[in-house]
């Protein structure tokens, strides 16, 4: 475990840079995570995703998978893709300020 | 006395003024089995009617599937009638679920009947959606594309096998969350197990190919587990989103358009909750499983509705264990409900999982909503040894077949196991 800052602020996260306390992260953080993680400007479609990603993971205690965003996030999975090149159920969890989708083991 | 036969009808037909109580418990599988014989055996439950609904009277002891592809068991010999594993006076109604009505209710089945309730208990599983994953039942279907986790197919596949002598097999997870989810692994551990058995091993390739980003996620299985892949030569493809299966070429294509060669491949498909909760407005979420508080296991539409098992959306895995410790919290809620007093159960998430890992040898792990997979003993200092390969776990998990039809169905604890996770015995360190 480390911290990371964001907005002057200090925030507590994993070996990969994922938020371990959701309540740390403010949407003022988003930009600068989205930078760190490689995508430029948060675009509407950007912040659509980002917002249903913490929504689901306040109702289900998990951050939703591709599948799951590609049915009710309100952007198909192609779209996904685009938005977050490198695989969108992680970085758009790192930006989002959730902790990443785990198993069980 | 029979539902029919109780002279509240004649004034009360929606009901019984009687006070006599009716309880709907959908699925004759591990959790509504178990959960109804619960129900039954209660004393303040004499008097309720009980009645469970499923589709057949085929109960098949799932966990066996993953070693059928491997020669045994036959499928048959997994399956025994779901009646008989009901205690008496639980009626068994052979029938699929059209919808349940929550504001009237009922459940109206697909025999043009209904069942009123004054509680429901959903216990209806999970359910494979092959269709929702391009090509997947395309060409190649049953052909050199398999899944294990359908007595058909695991069968299927079985007869595959035998005739496989060399080449790739990518053994992959579309998407979470699925039932038992290590049983992927598994299937990769035993078939190293079982080409080094026929003395073909190195004309083998194994990869295992899944959506999350390693095959151990969580940090102390991982530091424990970690070689075994390596050390057991099933090659590691992750972060892997399977958008499209091509059966004819023979390979997995992912939605970053990476891709992944076969020869045969085992895909557990994307799953869902049983097809009547998506008709039946309020009960589901978008995946049709239904929503629950994760701790009372009581439905978020409506009071009178609970579930248990793979059913749910609890952030549990899909395990019969976690049905099995379910259990007592729905009996007890349901009880309660019914009694008009506040519920005082509490689901903890707990799960534990015999992980077979070949050569005769099984790791056991037990874990719950807060606390990872820890080694040390369970379920106390004299137990069975924690995420470490013993010949000890394997015989458990064999020998559990047993254990599950004459025992875990009837819905008692098994002697020394509580519901509630243990932390005695295990490692403090990982212990919150």
């Amino acid at each position: 475990m480390s911290t990371a800052t964001y907005c002057g602020q200090s925030v507590e996260v994993n070996d990969g840079g994922f938020f371990i306390d959701p309540s740390q992260w403010t949407e003022q953080m988003a930009p600068e995570i989205a930078r760190a993680a490689g995508i430029g400007e948060l675009t509407e479609a950007h912040w659509m995703v980002i917002k249903f990603m913490r929504a689901e993971y306040a109702a289900k205690g998990t951050g939703p998978t591709v599948r799951v965003l590609g049915k009710s996030s309100g952007v198909s999975v192609k779209e996904l893709y685009e938005l977050f090149p490198k695989g969108p159920a992680k970085t758009a969890a790192k930006i989002a300020g959730i902790p990443k989708p785990r198993g069980c083991i | 006395m029979e539902r029919d036969e109780c002279p509240c009808l004649a004034t009360y037909p929606r009901g019984h003024a009687c006070g006599m109580k009716r309880i709907v418990v959908l699925g004759g599988a591990t959790g509504g089995t178990l959960v109804a014989n619960r129900l039954r055996r209660a004393p303040s439950m004499r008097e309720a009617e009980i009645t469970v609904v499923d589709r057949d009277d085929a109960h098949v002891y799932q966990p066996g599937l993953l070693f059928t592809p491997f020669g045994s068991p036959e499928p048959r010999s997994l399956v025994r009638p779901r009646r008989a594993q009901l205690h008496a006076g639980i009626g068994f109604r052979e029938a699929g679920i059209d919808r349940v009505d929550l504001d009237a209710d009922r459940v109206y089945l697909d025999d043009s009947s209904a069942l009123d309730y004054d509680a429901l208990v959903i216990a209806t599983g999970a359910r494979l959606l092959p269709e929702e994953t391009e090509g997947l039942t395309g060409e190649g279907w049953g052909e050199r594309v398999f899944t294990f986790y359908t007595p058909e197919g695991a069968e299927s596949l079985r007869k595959a096998l035998t005739r496989f002598d060399g080449g790739r097999i990518a053994v992959n997870v579309v998407d979470l969350p699925i039932k038992c989810p290590v049983a992927p692994l598994e299937f990769c551990f035993l078939a190293d197990w079982y080409f080094h058995r026929r003395g073909i091993r190195d004309r083998v390739e194994l990869t295992y190919v899944t959506p999350l980003d390693g095959a151990f996620t969580k940090p102390v299985a991982s530091r424990a587990l970690g070689g075994l892949l390596a050390q057991k030569d099933v090659q590691l493809v992750t972060e892997f989103n399977t958008g499209e299966v091509d059966g004819k070429r023979g390979r997995l294509i992912s939605y970053d358009q990476r891709e992944v060669p076969f020869d045969l491949a085992v895909v557990v498909p994307p799953h869902g909750g049983a097809a009547y909760i998506e008709r039946s407005p309020g009960l589901g979420d978008e995946l049709g499983f239904v929503r629950v508080d994760a701790g009372t296991l009581q439905s978020l539409a409506k009071p009178n509705v609970f579930a248990l098992g793979d059913a749910t959306d609890v952030p549990a895995s899909k395990a019969g264990s976690v049905a099995h410790f379910e259990g007592e919290t729905v009996e007890r809620n349901v009880r309660a409900f019914l009694a008009g007093r506040t519920l005082p159960a509490r689901f903890d998430g707990h799960a534990n999982c015999f992980v077979e890992t070949g050569y005769g040898r099984a790791l056991l792990i037990d874990f719950n909503y807060e606390t990872e997979p820890l080694p040390g003993h369970y379920p106390a200092a004299l137990g069975l040894p924690l995420l470490k390969q013993s010949r000890l776990n394997h015989l458990g998990k064999l020998a559990f077949q047993q254990v599950y039809w004459r025992a875990l169905l009837s819905g008692r604890d098994l002697p020394g196991i509580a519901a509630d996770m243990p932390t005695r015995g295990k490692s403090a360190a990982g212990l919150g």
